[in-house]
């Protein structure tokens, strides 16, 4: 039994290879793409706008809204990268519906990869938007003691980030692969609901978190933020 | 080894393009679309709110225009009723008059009618108390009317006063051929009557008294003697005019009911 679809190698030259987790995401993005480009051909600027552009604008504009209540100023900045990081793992747990297939996000080398963008994203918005100086000064705050609580702060997140969106969409996929073989039909088909449930409690998690690290970065209070939902964002079945 | 390095950079490669697929095909159109509705809802609200702000405006110009048409047209209903009423009080005046001249003209013409049959009536009267009398003297004395006058006319002569008889004789004395003694009776007297009279005027008086004999059908059955302004005379119209105030009392009993206080 594969732990992880990267396990699954379909190409390789080298080292280059193409695994069943870069298939998946490639998919992924070409269904999310195609879907979006099929809706947004033909938008409209009337008051009564299509079904699925109604359905888009809502999404779009709930993710823009979720990121301003976290306290970001300019949510528009952070919408194509927080909105996609949604989007993402959600389309990802939604497609395990699709007999044969398997989220990418079950692969530990997908969530660090996610993990390891906010990781760097984190940063890059800070600095473009405090200054060099001002965002390393978030590490001495309140006190220069803190600097190497703050720092394994960091790494630590970036870290738990990865592990548990991994850790969840694995385990889903596992349990529902495990309770086929030991139980009849109908069971596994709540395991599914309840799969899909977490993967989009997860996708909102992981895509929160994003938002309120950057929101923690970009602000002057610090870089950890009192609202942080991290210790009440652990799913079910989170190790 | 659960991580695959190349597949960490492969999918961190994977996800960054699938952020700028995103933005490019989802994010952007879609948040454009928003803010061009936004815009296009902000525009039609200042419109509509335009056009209310113009719609109030218009509607207070009306609700003045209607106010004055309001006051305009009470002026107009108060100016008509006015007139009308003035109208009114001309019509019934008109009215008024009208039947008071009709009432004076129906009033004119019943006193014409009850003066015509008051003088039928006395016409009437006269001619029978006339006729009872001719008859009644002529039945009794075997003489005619006319000769009772003529001798009603000497004996009232005879009766005289001094001063009166004296007064008469003056004036008796000053009549002559231009201006006679003049006796007037009701109808015309015979030849015998006046010879009687002249002789009984000499014989009193003096002779060659002139007298001329006319007729006066207003004396109604009466005779008198005229000279120099004095005047003898006997006549019924006493007992006419009582008969005639009888007459008009029953004839004025139907138009005129008595007082109420008169009532028994």
């Amino acid at each position: 039994m594969r732990l992880s679809p990267d396990q699954l190698i379909l190409w390789q030259h080298g080292a280059l290879k193409l695994n069943a987790t870069i298939a998946f995401t490639w998919g992924l993005m070409l269904l999310l793409t195609t879907a979006a480009r099929l809706v947004t051909r033909r938008l409209s600027a009337q008051p009564q706008p299509s079904r699925w552009q109604n359905l888009l604008e809502l999404v779009v504009s709930g993710i823009e809204r979720q990121i301003g209540d976290i306290g970001l100023r300019e949510p528009r900045k952070y919408l194509a990268f927080v909105g996609t990081l949604f989007l993402f793992v959600a389309a990802a747990s939604l497609c395990t519906v699709v007999p044969g297939y398997v989220p990418p996000t079950s692969s530990l080398s997908t969530t660090v990869a996610l993990a390891l963008c906010v990781f760097v994203a984190v940063p890059v918005y800070g600095i473009a938007e405090r200054g060099l100086a001002g965002y390393l000064q978030s590490y001495l705050e309140p006190t220069v003691i803190m600097l190497p609580f703050n720092i394994i702060s960091e790494l630590s997140r970036t870290l738990a980030l990865a592990v548990r969106l991994f850790g969840n969409m694995m385990s889903g996929a596992m349990i529902i692969g495990i309770l086929l073989t030991i139980a009849p039909f109908l069971f596994p088909i709540f395991m599914t609901a309840l799969g899909l449930l977490t993967g989009m409690v997860q996708a909102y998690i992981f895509s929160v978190l994003a938002a309120v690290y950057i929101a923690a970065a970009t602000s002057a209070g610090g870089p950890a933020p009192a609202a942080a939902p991290a210790p009440a964002s652990r799913g079910g079945h989170d190790p | 080894m659960l991580v695959d390095w190349f597949t960490v950079v492969a999918q961190a490669l994977n996800f960054l393009v699938l952020v700028w697929l995103m933005k490019r095909f989802l994010y952007q159109p879609i948040l454009r679309a928003i803010d061009e509705r936004e815009r296009r809802i902000a525009a039609q609200l200042a419109q509509a709110e335009a056009m209310q702000a113009e719609a109030a405006e218009q509607r207070a110009g009306y609700q003045r225009l209607t106010g004055e048409l309001e006051q305009q047209r009470a002026e107009a209903l108060a100016q008509a009723a006015q007139q009308a009423s003035a109208e009114r009080e001309r019509l019934i005046g008109q009215a008024r008059a009208a039947a008071d001249a009709w009432t004076a003209l129906r009033q004119q013409a019943l006193q014409n009618e009850a003066r015509d049959l008051q003088q039928a009536l006395v016409r009437r009267a006269q001619e029978q108390v006339f006729a009872i009398a001719r008859k009644a003297l002529a039945d009794l004395a075997s003489a005619s009317l006319e000769e009772r006058l003529a001798e009603v006319l000497t004996r009232h002569l005879r009766e005289l006063g001094a001063e009166a008889q004296a007064q008469l004789a003056a004036a008796l004395r000053s009549t002559s051929a231009a201006l006679p003694a003049v006796v007037r009776s009701a109808f015309e007297l015979p030849a015998a009557q006046r010879a009687a009279i002249q002789r009984s005027l000499d014989d009193r008086f003096e002779a060659g008294i002139v007298l001329r004999f006319e007729t006066a059908p207003q004396l109604v059955c009466g005779i008198e003697l005229t000279a120099g302004g004095q005047k003898v005379a006997w006549s019924i119209a006493d007992y006419l005019t009582s008969l005639q105030q009888a007459v008009d009392e029953l004839v004025r009993r139907p138009t005129e009911p008595a007082p109420l206080t008169q009532a028994p």
